[in-house]
This record gives C-alpha cells, structure tokens and sequence, in this order.
C-alpha cells in the first residue's frame, strides 16, 4: 500500500478552471496522476482540459467514481467545499488554500464527525503542498522532480522545507515512500501523529522524518504516540529557534503561546520520546541516512 | 489582529458585559470635559496601546479632579511607552482612556483562546485576577479552572455557572457572573475572534461585575467577513516595516540581529534563521515572500529589507518548485537594476533548473556570493559581515 494516494487513486480537482486550480491539475496530469476530472458549480457539462466539468462533487463522484480530491477554492469558500468533499463520499481531500478561517476549520472537523471510522474522509491541509507518492501518483502543488522513489516517508508543516529535506534525502540517494505537507494552520485537517500513524502500518515506508516547527501541541502529541507505538524509527527537525514568543511566523499556527510550544522544548519532549533530532535543517538528509544505516 | 482596551470593552458591552462608564479622547481639553462627562469623584486615566502591562511603564494613571485628568492626559498623550511586550522602541500614544474608578472588592481572571489539542475553544479563569495568565499558571496554578466549549452547540449556562462556582462567586452574583462569561463567548465565537482576555474581571464594592481590562484578538483570516472589527485596526501601533510588508502580501517579522532575510515558505525562512544563529550571527527579520517566490514580490522584498538600517548582510534563500529557478534568478536580477544594494548579498537557489539560475545571477554582473546549501548560505552571509 501507499500511504493517502497510489496510481488508482482518481482525483478530481475543486475549483477545476480558476488559474491555479487550470495550472496544478496541468502539472498533476504531467506527473501520471490519475485525474479524472473537476467541480465548478455552474459549469457542470462543459469541458477543461479534456476533462469533464461537473456542478457537484456528488456528480463527479457517481460519473467518475473519484476517491480523491483536492481544493483549489478561495478561503471563504474552502470550508464548504472540503465539507461536500466529505459528504460525496471522497476519501482523501488535500486543502492547498492559505487563509481558512481558524473557526471555520473547527467548523469542519465537527462536521466531519457525523462519519464513522471507515467511512469518513481524511482531510489534509489547509495552507500546504499536498501529497506525493513518488513515481506514482501526486496530489498536490510540489515539484514532483525533486523526489526520488524509495522508502522514507516525510511529514512536514512547511512546504518548502519538505523540498528541502526531499532534495537532502536525494543527494545522499535516498528516496521518498510518501510526503505529506499538513500544512501551516492552527488547525490541521490531519496532524502529525494521524500521519506517523499511517506511516507506521505502510509497508512501503522504513523510516520517518518529521518537520516540524514552533507552535502548537502537535510534534509532542506525535512523539508520544511514536514513544508508546511505534516501531519504525521517526527522525524529527523543528524549525524555530530564534523565533520570538508571542509573534506569528508566518505560517499562521507557528506562534509560541504555551509551554512546551518553542523550538528548544519540543526538541527536548522529542528525544525523551526516543526520537533522532536533526540538529538543524541542514543535516535532514544526513540525519536520516544514519538512522538508516544503524537498522 | 489586535484592538485597544477601549474598542474590546465597547464589543463586549453589546454582548452584555458591564463595563464602568468611560470615553475615548485625543486631548487634555476633552478630557477634563470627558471626566466631568462621565461623572464620580475618581477617574482613571488609560494610555491606549496594543500591549498588556500598561500600569508597570506608566500608561495607567488614577485621579483624584477633572483638572488632574487632563494633565495625566497631556503627560500621555504622544508618549512612546515601553513595557515586557513592545520591545525597546515601545509603542506610542494617541488615544486615552477616561474611565470611572471602581472600589474593587475581587480581581478575577477570565480568558477564552482556541486550544489547539482539543481543536475547540477553552474558557480560562482563576481568582488571582490582575495577574497574567503566565503568572498565574506559575505561581497559583492549583487556582485555574477551565471549560471546554463544543463550538457546534456554543457555551451552555451550567459551564458558565460551573465557573462562576469555581471562582467562589456569592450565590446573588452567580446570574451576573454566568451572563458575563457567556457575553464574552458569544463575541469570541460570532467575530472570528482568537483571543478575549478579561483581566482583572472585578466584583465592585457594590456588588457589581464588571470588565475593568480586556483585551481582543481576531482571525487575520476571517477579516474578509468583519468589516466592522477590521476597521477598529490601529496602524500605529504596528512596525511600520511589517505594515509595508503586509500590504504587499509578504509575511515579515522585525527582529533585533543585522542579517537581512528573503527567503520563500515560513519553514523554510524559520530554518533558515536558525542557520544564520548556528553559524554565530543573528536575523535581522523573518521574511516568508510566498512559496511562489515570484519576481514582484522579490523586488518588493528587496525594498523591504533596504528600509532596515540595521541590515550588514542580505540572504537570500530560494528554492524554487513549480517555478524555477531561472525565472527566480530574472527576478533578483531585475530587482537589482531597480534598488542599490550597499551591503553584501549572499544568494542561495535550490530546486528546479537551478544551474540556470546560477548561470543568469553570474552572467548578470550583479555583486554578489554565492552559496550551495542552507548551511553554506549562513556561513558566508556570516563572514561575510565580519569582514565589513
């Protein structure tokens, strides 16, 4: 298995003819992802790109029989679409959009609780560079090129550094099983521990590198789960360390309010948790190659 | 975003907080009109500035006569106070306060944030008011009590009433108390907002309560559909350079070191800064130019960071996806034809089509270093401001 996409995953894009979403679905197509077609309301029937244009997502469900989706709508739209994603039936979203609401996305979980285990969506994002299985299937906005197929999986909060790391591993020639970018928010559709988790049960993946940043209970969570469940080893960066308290790293749930939030104590939470701290962004790729060589 | 005490407390009365009876002026003049206005024999004075710890830097004076406002006005007004939360250069004053005094008999604390585990929003409150909530979890945490709130159904009476309990309110009080608290949920959840601090939340002599300092913050997000909250937006309260900065849609963060940053993705910027410090120097700002890193936003990054004096060295770190490197390297290279840079560049590219990128910046004649990795960029933006 694959961990979230493989190449019969059947993508549909939302928000299909705007610009970025005319654009991704373009570079989707070219890296063999299996895109089956798009959703804008009024446009059903009509074609884009040689694909089909549907008004609903429930429609292009039942024409095409997609399982997956990703968002390419503005933010004050986001929330609805991710949530008629969720009610068609799409087993796999990836929210790209930056600027959701904090309160609209607890408005999506909630919702998304009406959904038993095995029949509710999982949602990835917002404000991230999506999902890629290299070799097989992309859903998402990164430059498929930089990642070699192989057998680390990587989480990363930041889009750019996710690159960063994918281009580190490939240098040193290791490859990627699956990078997930979870995306920026104080509020993520799935977390760093929902992922390790997956990571975990995947037969494709030896090892795990996790990026994570300041802000936010999310790396401690996971390094708990990994500290009590896993077996895999997970090699962990947090980027941050000269990020004052209190103010907004760009990336909107990168903010220090709480103990245990700052770069320097979730590296501490980390290695008592067992996890392989890369001491800083530079040593991502080597970090991990000496983990991989110890197994 | 953040607002004044005196824009929060008018909020929060239309959700049916009591607050003590208080207006706004600019001047000395108004103000001793304002204080007779309002009435009492004691009024406080209030410096309005986007910081908590106004009393500490001096920003909170009581007193005793109109006259005595007025003068407490003049001594405020135009002031640049400095407290733990502005940093050196302090924030300056343009806006006071007048407010009645209240005879304060208990000084409660009552904060409501999003808590980011349960994904819901929590209600904090403690009986040591007055104090901040770092304080307290410090020194009186056995004295916090907190509420979950499921968003989907909103803040029920009986979690109210628990707090209010909680807080050893008297029992003829418990109404007030439980209203108050559900005022100040309903203006957390209705306005997008992020923050809603109440300190001290007070119980007066006379058995009133009321909001004697608040403090909001809203969803920068979620502006697009509160026109009536973005308007209450103070600029001067804001780094001149971040307001530059948000304005043309780039993320920027001023800080105290002297090397200059461009770099695209918050990660990656964050990453970035904490090479420069490995490498033993210190970022002058954060600065996230978008994932897109695409030429306009490059020229405006380079005017950004020019307006910094105390900018030795710029970085600049890219690494380009979807789009290029070449086109990156057409960016800066055009940028640099339009601004004069005087202190040394260190420029990093990664990503696709990065040899041509390197070819363009070299052929181009612009001066500068050029680095290989992350750590290669640091290094060499750090010597490179030991030798000037």
């Amino acid at each position: 298995m694959t961990v979230l996409v493989d190449k019969n995953s059947k993508i549909i894009i939302q928000g299909f003819t705007g610009k970025m979403g005319s654009f991704h679905a373009d570079e989707m197509i070219k890296y063999g992802s299996n895109v089956v077609g798009g959703v804008t309301p009024g446009k059903g029937g009509s074609k884009h790109l040689n694909l089909p244009v549907f008004n609903t997502v429930k429609d292009a469900v039942n024409e095409t029989g997609a399982d997956a989706s990703i968002l390419f709508v503005p933010p004050a739209f986001a929330a609805d679409s991710a949530m008629e994603a969720a009610d068609a039936g799409i087993k796999i979203c990836v929210a790209i959009v930056d600027g959701i609401p904090s309160h609209d996305m607890i408005r999506i979980k909630r919702y998304m609780r009406r959904y038993t285990k095995s029949s509710k969506m999982t949602l990835v994002g917002p404000n991230c560079a999506g999902i890629i299985s290299p070799g097989k299937s992309m859903l998402g906005i990164m430059p498929g090129h930089i990642y070699k197929e192989g057998r680390i999986g990587i989480i990363s909060r930041s889009g750019t550094l996710g690159y960063e790391a994918a281009q580190q591993l490939k240098n040193l020639n290791i490859g990627v099983s699956t990078s997930v970018g979870i995306g920026g928010d104080p509020i993520n559709g799935s977390s760093f521990r929902d992922i390790i988790e997956k990571f975990e049960t995947d037969d494709e993946t030896d090892a795990i590198l996790m990026i994570g940043e300041i802000g936010g209970p999310q790396e401690v969570a996971a390094g708990e789960f990994a500290k009590e469940n896993m077996k895999k080893p997970v090699i962990a960066y947090i980027a941050g360390l000269t990020a004052p308290k209190g103010r907004v790293m760009g990336h909107a749930g990168a903010i220090v309010s709480a103990y245990g939030e700052s770069a320097i104590e979730k590296v501490e939470i980390l290695k008592e948790c067992g996890i392989t701290i890369s001491k800083n962004p530079s040593v991502m790729g080597d970090t991990v190659k000496s983990v991989l060589e110890k197994m | 975003m953040d607002i004044h005490e005196y824009q929060a407390k008018k909020i929060l009365s239309n959700f049916g907080v009591t607050i003590p009876r208080g207006g706004i002026v600019y001047s000395p003049e108004n103000a001793e009109n304002k204080a007779r206005e309002i009435g009492g024999s004691r009024w406080v004075v209030k410096a309005q500035i986007h910081s908590g710890a106004r009393g500490k830097a001096g920003g909170i004076i009581v007193c005793n006569t109109p006259l005595e406002v007025a003068q407490a006005t003049d001594k405020l007004l135009g002031k640049k106070l400095v407290t733990n939360q502005t940093g050196p250069e302090g924030k300056i004053v343009n806006r006071i306060y007048i407010e009645e005094a209240t005879d304060i008999e208990k000084e409660l604390y009552l904060g409501l944030v999003f808590d980011r585990s349960s994904e819901s929003i929590m209600v904090v409150a403690s009986t040591e008011g007055g104090m901040s909530v770092e304080e307290i979890s410090k020194e009186k945490p056995e004295t916090i009590i907190r509420s979950k709130i499921e968003v989907a159904v909103g803040m029920q009476n009986f979690q109210a009433r628990e707090l209010a309990f909680g807080l050893g309110i008297e029992p003829d009080l418990i109404r007030r108390a439980s209203d108050t608290i559900i005022g100040c949920y309903k203006a957390f959840s209705e306005l997008d907002a992020t923050m809603v601090e109440v300190n001290p939340l007070v119980i007066s002599k006379q058995k009133q309560i009321l909001a004697l300092d608040c403090k909001m913050s809203f969803d920068n997000n979620a502006m697009f559909r509160r026109s009536q909250v973005s308007e209450l937006r103070d600029k001067t309260q804001e780094d001149s350079k971040e307001i530059f900065a948000s304005d043309r849609g780039l993320n920027y963060v001023s800080l105290d070191g002297n090397i200059g940053n461009i770099i695209n993705g918050a990660g990656l910027a964050m990453a970035s800064m904490d090479m420069i410090k490995l490498a033993g120097g210190a970022p002058a700002n954060f600065l996230d130019v978008g994932g897109g890193a695409t030429p306009e936003k490059i020229v405006k990054a380079f005017k950004l960071v020019t307006m910094d004096e105390k900018v030795k060295v710029i970085l600049v770190n890219i690494f380009a996806g979807i789009n290029r490197c070449d086109w990156v390297a057409e960016g800066i290279v055009d940028a640099l034809k339009k601004i004069e840079i005087k202190v040394p560049l260190v420029i990093r590219l990664a990503g696709t089509n990065v040899e041509k990128g390197n070819k363009i910046l070299k052929e181009s004649k612009i001066n500068y270093i050029e680095a290989n990795t992350l750590e290669d960029a640091a290094n060499k933006a750090v010597a490179a401001l030991n030798k000037s």
